[in-house]
């Protein structure tokens, strides 16, 4: 119940992935046959998943360790790249901490990072980003769907309001990749993340698009390899992996979408509905059809983790004693939640292999936890634990 | 990440509740920082007859609650007011080093019962006279 961390990687994808291990190991920057195989393979994953997002060409995609340096890229590499353009940056404030924390690095270099607000449902506020979008402005960087919450951003029409000023729209499509299918072209994306085991694929590999003509300052420098843009042999072995699992990704995602939206929102339903003081994060249905995000008032969520933990269900919680930072999720704030409603957070998240008797079972056991909780607390009012 | 002492005590804390006429009542933490705990002491003769807890918090957080009643039961004030924190965590096998700060407040909460009977009964005393 908590895909979001970590998927494991397809049957199919790992059979695909042999034979580059263990025969066809060349260097693509070789000269000789084995070599060249690499480079063929190299060449056709890159169509592959240029065909995912209807890219136009396969050159546009850059092959790098995975969704955090993608996001490292396009953003230090656009703005350092078109810094005569302007020093401004927007982003929202409910992206992942690659995207947060490579703008605020950039703040250090002579620019300046906007983190624009979102509503009650995690939807980027479009007058704040026409207000904020001026001649100064580089690059706007916006989630195409956030991974906690699950909320969908508009990402037509905010890429209509970028592009009526000269200006480049990255967009961090980690967790949305392989769930709902994306379109570089018709939704007007100029740079684009995607991860590979967000989609079933191996660990350690992620693509950067990159519109046909837009430069970028590379990041790492070294041997030149894809063409100058991400120095270092080519992870071939992983790339194939992550060609496949997008292979499977663009054939399953319709049918797998809908499966998963009837099985979320029997979840959503069944963790809210029979229990009082239960409230979804996010919005109802314009969410990734894995994401379940929930919050219960007068208890903290990690030991609701650690409660279903014993009972062998993994899930994340949005709660400050969680995670290693003493602050609640800056997304789940972000939503105008108390940091108290925040540390109440937990999040699931579905998976292929996830079934309706998973989830019941969860169901189940959710109102003994909450109620077992409630009644430790201060913070119950009293007819509730009556 | 925790102790299996830590996971005991989270499973069945020991003196989970509330005394409707404790003798000293203390709450530490806040809500906004994910921690709140309040002790409720019943006292004879100079000594814990009854403790009881109620937290919001984390796993470590009710870990610590449920210990602090154990060590506490049966001293004298003047030996629960030397109940550290370090006396807690190492109780409880030792409590990941985030948590150590944020989320170990169950001997301030014990020793903020013990302090609230103490101005209770010079309260009384002073009532008398």
């Amino acid at each position: 119940m908590d895909h979001a961390a970590g998927k494991p990687v397809d049957p199919r994808v790992i059979d695909a992935m042999l034979p580059y291990m263990r025969t066809n190991y060349g260097n693509p920057s070789s000269l000789h046959t084995c070599g060249q195989e690499a480079r063929k393979a190299l060449e056709e994953a890159r169509t592959k998943i240029a065909k995912l997002i209807n890219a136009e060409k396969k050159e546009t995609i850059v092959f790098t360790s995975g969704a955090t340096e993608s996001n490292n890229l396009a953003i230090k590499g656009v703005a350092n790249r078109y810094k005569d353009r302007g020093n401004r940056i927007l982003t929202s404030s409910v992206e992942h901490m690659s995207v947060v924390n490579s703008c605020k690095y950039m703040t250090t270099r002579g620019f300046e990072a906007i983190f624009l607000p979102v509503d009650q449902y995690g939807f980027l506020s479009l007058d704040a980003l026409e207000k904020e979008l001026t001649d100064k402005t580089v690059l706007v960087t916006i989630v195409y769907a956030n991974g906690e919450i699950g909320t969908i951003e508009p990402i037509r029409e905010i890429s209509k309001i970028v592009h009526r000023k000269s200006v480049f729209l990255h967009v961090d499509a980690t967790a949305a990749c392989g769930q709902v299918p994306i379109d570089v072209k018709d939704e007007g994306i100029d740079l684009l993340t995607i991860s590979s085991n967000d989609m079933y694929g191996p660990r350690g590999v992620g693509a950067l698009y990159m519109k046909e003509g837009i430069r970028l300052e590379p990041q790492l420098h070294g041997g030149g390899q894809e063409r100058g843009l991400r120095s270092g042999t080519e992870n071939v072995v992983g790339i194939v992996g992550f060609a496949k699992a997008t292979e499977i990704a663009k054939q399953e995602t319709e049918a797998s979408g809908k499966r998963l939206i009837k099985l979320r929102d029997h979840f959503i339903e069944g963790l809210t509905k029979p229990i009082p003081y239960a409230f979804v994060n996010g919005h109802p249905t314009r969410r990734l059809p894995d994401n379940v995000s929930v919050r219960y008032s007068f208890i903290e969520g990690e030991s609701m983790l650690l409660s279903l933990d014993l009972e062998g269900v993994s899930v994340s919680s949005g709660s400050a004693c969680a995670a290693k930072t003493l602050e609640p999720s800056h997304v789940l704030l972000a939503l105008g939640l108390k940091h108290e409603e925040a540390h109440g957070s937990l999040m699931f998240t579905l998976g292929r292999q996830s079934t309706v008797e998973d989830v019941n079972y969860v169901i189940g056991l959710m109102p003994g936890i909450v109620k077992r909780l409630r009644a430790m607390s201060p913070l119950t009012p009293k007819e509730l634990n009556g | 990440m925790y102790t299996q002492k830590v996971m005991e005590h989270f499973k069945n804390p020991h003196n989970m509740g509330e005394i409707p006429d404790a003798d000293g009542v203390g709450t530490v933490g806040n809500p906004v920082c994910g921690d709140l705990m309040t002790i409720y002491i019943k006292v004879k003769d100079n000594h814990l007859v009854d403790i009881k807890f109620k937290t919001y918090g984390c796993g470590s957080a009710i870990a610590t609650s449920s210990m602090i009643t154990d060590l506490a039961m049966g001293k004298t004030l003047e030996e629960a007011m030397k109940i550290t924190r370090g006396n807690v965590a190492d109780a409880l096998e030792g409590l990941p080093p985030v948590k150590m700060h944020c989320s170990n407040l169950a001997a301030d909460a014990l020793h903020a019962a013990i302090e609230d009977y103490y101005k209770k009964q010079k309260a009384k005393q002073e009532a008398k006279q």
